[in-house]
């Protein structure tokens, strides 16, 4: 049984308006996302900005209530739990931030910051807790003499570095990585996707891995989950989502990617238009408004997510 | 891990404890009004714990042959019509005044921080409740609320501390629910829950260390409120109670005198100024030498 299991989830942000917060419409930011992970794996997820992927990690964690669907964690759905156990269960299922610097909190100092979950989930002495922490500081690449100092005398690498700190304090199963390097700059990237590479390899951890940007999420992931408009529009292995790319979507968005190679002409499907408004998403398939393959029936029926072969899924009429 | 490291680590922290607090400190000296206010707070301050020794005499004790003299070398600032020294009383005042002003900050702050605190981060109905309470308060001009207090409460030192105190409570319900409005949609407030924070934890450890810069300000400037709305009472009469010497009562009682006697009402007058501008001026400087995107 897989590690990780999320059915149908739904996350609909109602939209108020007026002096009596009359309910207007509501954003379906996420809109029935479905996958598995499992234990070691890395799923990667990709999409544009405002398709709903970071909603999807938080909505994991519950750190955002989701409207609906099922998040079944080692066994246990997640949406059911109250609110103690799912404290506790959140002890194996970390997150790591976007934006490492404001992730951390300006008073506290890197030590403490570190030392939070272990005080939270396991009752040891002060001792016990700055060895671990000094450990875990080690164990990133940061010098524990430094466990005093305050997070803006750090760098954005660093940062980062004590966020993945904090997230490995309680040995988890999963991580949540939310763009983790999308801040950083281009070598500070290699560092920390390193770094998470080699504490998979060592910890037999499980990654959900949400980038924008496909040649970051190949680097890391086993498998690729497209999303767009707040679906997934294509699931496969990272090896067949970046050879032989089915929805045109996807197909659009690997032939962004600069192959540092002059000599290699390729042709760029560039998309028209913006992403639309998921406060009134197209009818049919989400993305006809831009699918430089339309067809008639794109703009009335919405596609099956259909299964290729060998785990290679795809929502599209034309497949 | 030896015993060196430890010692290494608690030497770093100190460390950079004291540079943040040193930092701060030169921003605030390099403020003129500010420092000129902490030295006003100073004399004020040394004044209060001082009294005995700078007046050793009885300052309640009347002398009515000494009646409404000028000021003159036995008494620097002149007798009242009792035949007391203003000076005297305007020493022990001070000690009424600070009393005051610590005790109506103690209690909007034992109040009125906890109820800002869990109003702006739960939200919902009781955000809802605790607000609409806030507004009824606050649609009252806050002397006119200690004053309908006190004729509650009745007169005297306890009642004046206590009606000007919760006169003031809705300032600080609306200071701190409207920083913590901000403060909780931080991004590492959501990581202290995802590490298993529970809520009085984040509240006490994440998002009070945040808020506290606003709330020091405000209760710098609070005390001197304090002492202005404790004048006040004490001018109409219905404050602290004579024959304790305070600040607003003498200048009551002095004003009858005005035309002949005008130092009676002048010297508490003038107490009462310096002491509301030392603590404005500094409540000022520390706003600007906390605010870490202020550079002077």
């Amino acid at each position: 049984m897989a590690l990780l299991e999320v059915q149908n989830l739904k996350k609909y942000f109602p939209v108020k308006k007026g002096v009596l917060s009359r309910s207007v419409g509501e954003v379906r930011a996420v809109d029935g996302v479905s996958f598995s992970l499992e234990k070691g794996e890395t799923l990667g997820v990709v999409g544009e900005s405002g398709c709903g992927k970071t909603t999807v990690g938080r909505c994991i964690l519950r750190l955002i209530e989701p409207t609906s669907g099922e998040v079944i964690f080692n066994g246990r759905n997640l949406l059911q739990l109250g609110g103690e156990e799912l404290r506790r269960i959140r002890a194996s299922l970390q997150i790591i931030f976007q934006d490492p610097f404001s992730s951390l909190d300006p008073r506290m100092t890197v030590g403490q910051i570190i030392a939070e979950p272990i005080k939270n989930h396991l009752n040891v002495s002060k001792a016990e807790v700055r060895d671990r922490v000094a450990y875990l500081m080690e164990r990133v690449g940061l010098h524990p003499e430094q466990m005093g100092r305050y997070p803006h005398e750090f760098s954005g690498g660093q940062h980062q570095r004590i966020g993945i700190a904090r997230a490995l304090a309680l040995n988890p199963l999963a991580i949540v990585c939310d763009e983790p390097v999308s801040a950083l700059d281009v070598s500070i990237q290699a560092q920390v996707m390193n770094l998470l590479a080699e504490i998979q390899e060592e910890m037999n951890l499980s990654y959900i891995f949400i980038a924008h940007d496909l040649s970051v999420v190949e680097h890391i992931s086993d498998r690729v989950a497209v999303m767009y408009l707040g679906r997934i529009v294509e699931t496969a292995t990272d090896r067949d989502l970046y050879e032989n790319p089915q929805h045109p979507y996807t197909q659009a968005l690997l032939s962004a990617i600069p192959i540092p190679d002059p000599e290699i002409r390729r042709q760029k499907i560039i998309l028209k238009g913006d992403v639309p408004s998921p406060l009134e998403p197209p009818s049919g398939c989400s993305f006809h408004t831009r699918c430089p393959e339309r067809k008639e029936i794109c703009t009335k029926e919405r596609p099956a997510f259909k299964d290729l072969g060998g785990g290679h899924r795809v929502a599209c009429h034309l497949r | 891990m030896g015993e060196s490291t430890t010692a290494n680590f608690h030497h770093v922290r100190t460390m950079r404890k004291d540079s943040r607090l040193r930092r701060n400190w030169a921003k605030l000296r390099r403020n003129k009004a500010a420092l000129f206010g902490g030295a006003l707070l100073l004399i004020y301050l040394v004044t209060a714990v001082l009294a005995p020794v700078l007046f050793p005499g009885n300052p309640s004790a009347p002398n009515l042959a000494k009646s409404l003299e000028r000021p003159s070398f036995d008494n620097p600032l002149g007798t009242d019509e009792l035949g007391r020294s203003i000076l005297g009383r305007i020493i022990y005042g001070s000690r009424v005044s600070l009393l005051i002003a610590v005790g109506v900050v103690s209690v909007g702050l034992l109040v009125g921080v906890p109820l800002g605190l869990i109003s702006g981060y739960y939200g919902g109905k009781v955000d809802f409740g605790i607000q609409r309470v806030t507004d009824m308060m606050l649609a009252f001009p806050g002397f006119l609320l200690a004053l309908a207090l006190v004729a509650v409460l009745g007169v005297g030192l306890k009642n004046t501390v206590i009606s000007i105190g919760i006169s003031m409570v809705p300032i600080y319900i609306r200071l701190v629910r409207g920083c913590v409005l901000s403060v909780r949609e931080e991004v590492y407030v959501e990581a202290a829950r995802a590490v298993g924070t529970r809520d009085p934890g984040i509240l006490m450890r994440h998002i009070l260390p945040n808020v506290m810069v606003p709330i020091t300000v405000q209760t710098s400037l609070g005390m001197g409120t304090a002492i202005l709305f404790a004048a006040g009472l004490g001018f109409l009469g219905v404050g602290v109670q004579p024959p304790t010497p305070e600040w607003g009562a003498m200048l009551g009682s002095g004003r009858v005198y005005l035309f002949n006697s005008p130092h009676v009402a002048t010297f508490p007058g003038v107490a009462i100024f310096l002491s509301v501008l030392s603590f404005n001026l500094l409540g000022d400087g520390l706003r600007d030498a906390l605010d870490p995107r202020f550079k002077l």
